[in-house]
């Protein structure tokens, strides 16, 4: 199987977004010949000039009326050299909540920016959105170059303000494209327009961005999700303990402990999907280990090193993105909380301010937090979180809340600060 | 795998639907590799149309046997003789009946998770599902209030008479199951390799010459290679020419192809462009 990257897209709508994807897609041939057929049409219906082509994103018949997408959508695209699955969120009101969604197993982040307007408020949020979520790659493309004539200086100092900008946030690797998504320049092929471009096109940097070295291969974790025990048939004394690899490389051999309980064992065997015994294990792989002895495990235990393990606490500080339209965050509001395999009653015992992300400025004595509003707070956990700084690990850093009365997700939350 | 052990682990009554075309057999295969040396822990599902092709049900059977599942079955016919449902004639469609059926069959069976085999790439009006898609007690979707979905942490929780449709293969696309399929050897209905048979053409489309297939005017029937890309009610599935004869084959076929498979031979969602997003509303998989 060719490597997969997921990518989130963020944009306004006056940004060519979804023309950017439709373009992508399209020079890709990943959009087939009924779609193209169906677009045709409906952009002639709709007395466009051109085929249109971020109609082919835009998904519901609610939306296309409004003429706006209202959630995430997700698209699917490949090249001989990867897979890719696009997270396409919206520009407007809702963004905030979609784009944490979309941004959060996203690996890489696109941020377009208006060749004309700039370095725009909005581009701004979207960085800092990709960043406070992780993503270890920031492409930023400045569309509409066509509209400047493809002013390298133009480029340039768009470039070094955002860089600018950039150092604020926690993000390591931006990279740079100048494009026009309507007419194609750079996005798949190489434009004749910007001969003093020397960088990749967008296609071709994101089948190379190096990003294996993204996932956590220096700290076992093994969330145990499923004890699997046949209990009959030919395997009657049969027992593994089943979940996904977040962080670190298993071997059959290792010493290992089960927390909470802190007992050590060692690794009997590693069973791959089907029973294909497995020597190496890491992120994300989906496995079984078997344990040397008979040990009480259960679902919502961690397997990991007895000297290197995740933070045991029952009180976590965390940021969070505040996702209901309906109630709000306020202390000592009690909710759900779940944090891997483990879902736990959780009481927001402080709010400690509540981020503006236009300004990146702290607003303190905020009181609670309504939709797409984003909040450090403090939380006390009815039994010990198995954790670590989500900067660190993002599958042991990341959380949701859960409403008891409604069902809802209500938060996404990250735990940073760890060990501070 | 980390969905079905995620259902598995947070649901009481899961059910996986099974059709014994590709994709829920290559549901099933990822059912059970999930718990081996276990069975699944949960039964499977049929929602019989009646108008089946006759080798597919075979294969259904046969599947259910070396997985070591339970099988049920939910009955149109059983609806449409209980007058619940009106018949659609002899070679009407009887697709869009499915979803009475099978919402009689989720609440008879209180089933508060049903795995499906649908894909995010097949639709525009599924680009936006959830892995975990809440239904409310009358089965229906919402588009505009689904839970966001982040990380890999999915939110089960319901309140009762609610269920969740769960859809591990969303993220998968055409090609990713067929080069499953060949990776894993897994076993299909050989409708789905190419094979000589007697085919006739309707509203653009090639359909097999079986008395359930209803005909356009005098074309006269006519021999030829073909596959099926899809395999659902007789009526409205059509096929396509091709020689692709092993997955191999298959999977160089489709990573060529232009048109999408339901663009190619499935007469049901040509009926408009919506069509999709109102059935799903309705409770539809």
């Amino acid at each position: 199987m060719s490597e997969l990257l997921r990518f989130a897209t963020a944009g306004s709508v006056d940004d060519g977004k979804s023309t950017l994807i439709g373009r992508l897609l399209h020079d890709a041939k990943a959009i087939f010949e009924d779609q193209l057929e169906a677009l045709a049409r409906v952009s002639r219906e709709r007395g466009d000039e051109y085929t249109n082509l971020a109609l082919l994103t835009d998904g519901l018949r609610a939306e296309r009326e409004q003429g706006i997408t209202i959630d995430v959508a997700y698209r699917y695209f490949a090249t001989p050299r990867r897979k890719f699955i696009i997270a396409d969120t919206p520009g407007h009101l809702q963004y905030t909540r979609n784009m944490v969604t979309g941004a959060s197993t996203a690996d890489l982040a696109l941020v377009l920016v208006d060749a004309r307007k700039g370095v725009v408020e909005q581009s701004r949020r979207h960085a800092f959105l990709a960043t406070l979520l992780g993503i270890p790659h920031l492409v930023v493309c400045v569309n509409k170059m066509d509209l400047v004539d493809w002013d390298k200086d133009r480029f340039d100092e768009l470039r070094s303000e955002f860089r600018d900008f950039a150092t604020k946030l926690d993000v390591h690797d931006v990279s740079f494209v100048p494009i026009s998504a309507l007419h194609g320049d750079n996005v798949v092929f190489r434009s004749a327009a910007s001969p003093w471009y020397e960088g990749p096109t967008l296609l071709h940097h994101l089948e190379e961005v190096h990003i294996a070295s993204d996932r956590n291969l220096v700290d076992p974790r093994f969330p145990v999700q499923y004890v699997i025990r046949p209990q009959s048939g030919s395997t009657p004394d049969y027992r593994g303990y089943a979940g996904t690899v977040a962080g670190g490389v298993f071997r059959p051999g290792d010493e290992v402990v089960v927390l909470p309980s802190g007992f050590t064992t060692t690794i009997a065997a590693i069973d791959g999907p089907g029973g294909v015994p497995v020597d190496d294990a890491f992120s994300p792989m989906a496995v079984t280990l078997r344990l040397a002895d008979d040990l009480d495990v259960a679902r919502g235990d961690v397997i990991a090193r007895a000297r290197n393990h995740p933070v045991v606490d029952q009180d976590i500080d965390a940021t969070v993105c505040w996702m209901s339209e309906r109630a709000r965050l306020e202390p000592p509001g009690t909710y759900l909380l779940k944090h891997t395999t483990r879902s736990v009653k959780a009481r927001i015992t402080e709010l400690a301010y509540r981020l503006d992300i236009n300004t990146l400025h702290r607003v303190q004595d905020a009181g609670s937090l309504g939709l797409n509003d984003i909040g450090r707070v403090r939380i006390r956990t009815q039994a010990p979180l198995l954790f670590d700084d989500y900067h660190r690990n993002r599958t042991m850093g990341s959380f949701i809340l859960i409403d008891e009365a409604t069902h809802a997700t209500v938060a996404a939350g990250m735990i940073t600060g760890v060990g501070r | 795998m980390h969905i079905f052990r995620e259902v598995a682990a947070e649901f009481e009554r899961p059910v996986l639907l099974f059709s014994g075309g590709k994709d829920s057999i290559v549901m099933l295969h990822l059912a059970a590799a999930a718990f081996w040396p276990a069975p699944p822990p949960f039964p499977v599902l049929h929602i019989d149309t009646g108008h089946n092709f006759a080798e597919v049900l075979a294969h259904r059977d046969r599947a259910v046997a070396d997985y070591g599942v339970r099988l049920l079955v939910g009955s149109v016919q059983d609806d449409i003789d209980a007058g619940r449902l009106a018949d659609p004639g002899p070679r009407g469609l009887r697709n869009p009946l499915q979803t009475t059926t099978l919402l009689r069959s989720i609440t008879e069976g209180r089933f508060d998770a049903v795995f499906g085999g649908a894909r995010r790439d097949e639709e525009r009006a599924r680009a936006k599902e959830r892995v975990f898609s809440f239904r409310d007690e009358f089965g229906q979707w919402d588009p505009r209030n689904q839970r966001p979905e982040l990380w890999n942490l999915y939110n089960g929780h319901k309140a009762s008479g609610e269920h969740i449709r769960v859809f591990p293969l969303s993220n998968w696309t055409e090609l990713d199951i067929w080069q499953y399929i060949r990776d894993e050897a897994v076993d299909l209905p050989s409708l789905y390799f190419a094979h000589r048979r007697s085919v006739v053409h309707r509203d653009g489309m090639l359909m097999a010459d079986l008395p359930l297939v209803r005909r356009d005017g005098d074309d006269p029937p006519f021999e030829a290679t073909v596959r099926f890309r899809t395999v659902g009610d007789v009526p409205c599935t059509g096929c396509v020419e091709s020689s692709a004869a092993t997955a191999e084959e298959v999977v160089a076929e489709i990573a060529a192809s232009r048109v999408t498979e339901r663009g190619a031979t499935r007469a049901d969602d040509r009926i408009s462009e919506a069509g999709m997003e109102d059935r799903k509303r309705d409770g539809y998989f």
